[in-house]
């Protein structure tokens, strides 16, 4: 049997990859057999299988961006050819369904129907002769008729008729509500990204995940939920720290009943990361990376470090102590680019990913509206960064009033697959811009075409507060 | 912070890295924290192979906590025939995963930098010199 998944229509470039991923998770071959993003129902078929139903319910019981799983019963362009195809496929298993309970709906995408006609089509599915009672409330069985329609017009492009197998996980999303949670910020990702990216990294339980900006901890949180062992930093401590009140990372754990899953949260910058690297007895480390990075729209991106001459040597307070061992001390930060941040993430990656560990990041697309073009020299577009030991597994693509962010999966290769050339050269290039002096010298514009663009051009009152990532504060 | 925390981090500076002292980091005037929690087999079993086994040795010496057996114990150590946590499973988990740093420092045995820990919460921060 064929399999329907009706997905929720929104964030249409991410439904493919969730269900991908977690198809790789529990180790399931399917393939696509109708999928567009225009529709909120595809058409899959496992391959390899002796039970398609259990596969069917692994596949959706975690799933954020579907609703719920279908037996395909049949496909349709219209009515007749619909019932026809139903019959075909199947004929043979009426007789196990005759007398089970059963409720039968209509999911009309773009459409809508009165009573009357609602009672028209499920009759003109009387064929099938089931004899048990009508219950709408736990049915052994729940048959649905899908009508997809083209906005606007009366008659359904196509129509699919299923028995639903299993609910997604998508409850999730009310459980992790940021209304509800404890300890928020204004930057705080919402909670169905944040769960489906965490779907994204493949997080399980027995792996362990990492979040190099985890601000008030959502994708940590939103990995734990999916069973992971997480632990997190941020070069923000006050941020994990959180409040007087008790209201911190820590305490959001708490709330959910996953804080036996949480190793902890530290201080610290990525490229002063403290996360050892393979091969320091140990192996590499992580299952799964996953993070949000600063955009640094307000106050450009920081790093440890200093510009300023004096800074590179250790300062004395004027008792004679060092400056840095007092308790008031605040390291200096200097501007930071953020093409190199995003580097900096994917070798640490490379370096710390298991075999087949992926990386889920989140990062501006900048610019990409048609409006935007011919204002501005080419080049506002970041290019998606890449690392010769880590395979682009796919992007996806949230798009707001006026600019848009993208989320980039990458699967880290094993080292007999990896390219060596490639990887040389990669690091020749690599240690050469860091030595270079641009990035100490250049003013936080300079170094982050998305934080200038974003002052120059495309701030509109109309984009949510929420959307409007706040840079770290020091 | 737990204790399995600490084996993943070494000292933050870039010229420590290379060198053997800059990990495992010590611990200096910590004060731990044990909290009870079911145990989490299936992750203490993925985490073992990628544990340094001798920088956890070390760190429960240094803490005075029951002492490890010189060798990493192997999968099949962790679950008696019948399915069942072993000692040795449930000693591990009660060391990595129920004991927590609370406060003190975190030396770093090259460079002698303390990070300091406090509610539990490690700063990794350098001054700019360091950098
Ligand atoms: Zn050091």
């Amino acid at each position: 049997m064929d399999y329907l998944i009706r997905f929720i229509q929104m964030h249409e470039s991410f439904r493919q990859l969730e269900i991908e991923a977690l198809a790789e998770l529990h180790q399931l071959q399917f393939e696509w057999l109708f999928y567009s993003n225009e529709s909120p129902f595809a058409i899959i078929r496992f391959i390899n299988t002796e039970d398609p139903e259990g596969a069917a319910k692994s596949l959706i019981s975690r799933s954020i961006l579907s609703l719920a799983i279908h037996e395909l019963w049949g496909i349709g362009t219209d009515y007749p050819t619909l019932h026809a195809d139903v019959r075909h496929r199947t004929q043979h298993l009426w007789p196990q369904y005759l007398h089970s309970t059963f409720r039968f709906e209509i999911d009309a995408f773009h459409g809508s129907h009165s009573q009357a006609s609602q009672r028209a089509i499920i009759e003109s599915f009387s064929y099938t002769a089931f004899q048990g009672a009508i219950r709408m409330h736990n049915p052994d069985n729940q048959f649905t008729v899908f009508e997809d329609y083209t906005l606007n017009t009366t008659v359904p492009k196509r129509v699919y008729h299923g028995r639903r197998v299993a609910e997604s996980g998508r409850k999730a999303v009310t459980k992790y509500s940021l209304k509800k949670r404890r300890y928020i910020a204004t930057t705080s990702m919402d909670a169905e990204l944040s769960l489906v990216t965490a779907n994204l990294t493949l997080a399980a339980p027995g792996k362990l995940v990492y979040d190099p900006f985890m601000g008030t901890g959502s994708f940590p949180l939103a990995c734990a939920h999916f069973g992971a062992s997480v632990f997190g930093s941020d070069l923000d401590g006050r941020s994990i720290r959180g409040k007087p009140d008790g209201r911190n990372v820590h305490a959001n754990f708490t709330q959910y009943g996953t804080s036996p899953l949480y190793l902890g949260g530290f201080v610290a910058d990525l490229t002063n990361t403290p996360v050892r690297a393979a091969g320091r007895g140990g192996g590499r480390l992580l299952d799964a990376i996953i993070c949000d990075p600063p955009y640094g729209v307000r106050e450009g991106l920081k790093v440890l470090g200093s510009t300023r001459a004096a800074l590179q040597e250790v300062v004395y307070l004027s008792d004679g102590t060092p400056a840095h061992l007092s308790q008031s001390y605040v390291p200096p930060k200097k501007p930071y680019s953020f093409v190199r941040m995003l580097d900096d993430v994917l070798a640490f990656a490379a370096g710390a990913l298991v075999d087949g560990g992926r990386l889920c990041m989140w990062m501006p697309v900048a610019g990409a509206t048609a409006e935007d073009e011919g204002e501005e020299e080419g080049g506002e577009e970041y290019a998606v960064p890449l690392h010769p030991a880590l395979e682009l597994v796919g992007e996806c693509t949230q798009q707001f009033s006026k600019w848009s962010r993208r989320l980039l999966t990458y699967r880290r290769l094993q080292d007999s697959v990896i390219d060596h050339d490639r990887l040389s050269a990669y690091q020749t290039t690599r240690s050469t811009a860091q030595n270079g002096t641009a990035e100490s010298k250049g003013t936080a514009d300079d170094l982050n075409d998305f934080r200038r663009k974003y002052f120059q051009g495309f701030r509109d009152p109309t984009i949510p507060r929420k959307h409007e990532r706040l840079p770290h504060t020091f | 912070m737990k204790l399995l925390t600490l084996n993943f981090l070494t000292c933050a500076r870039k010229t420590c890295k290379a060198t053997a002292a800059s990990f495992p980091l010590h611990c200096r005037e910590v004060e731990l924290e044990q909290v009870e929690m079911d145990p989490n087999p299936l992750f203490i079993k993925n985490m073992l192979p990628r544990l340094d086994w001798k920088a956890m040795k070390g760190l429960t010496q240094e803490l005075g906590l029951p002492q490890l057996p010189n060798e990493a114990p192997s999968e099949e150590e962790l679950q008696g025939a019948d399915g069942e946590p072993t000692q040795v499973l449930n000693d591990l988990h009660t060391l990595l995963m129920e004991t927590s740093v609370v406060s003190g420092k975190l030396v770093c045995g090259n460079c002698e930098y303390e990070y300091p820990v406090k509610d539990g919460i490690a700063s990794f921060l350098l001054p700019s010199h360091m950098v």
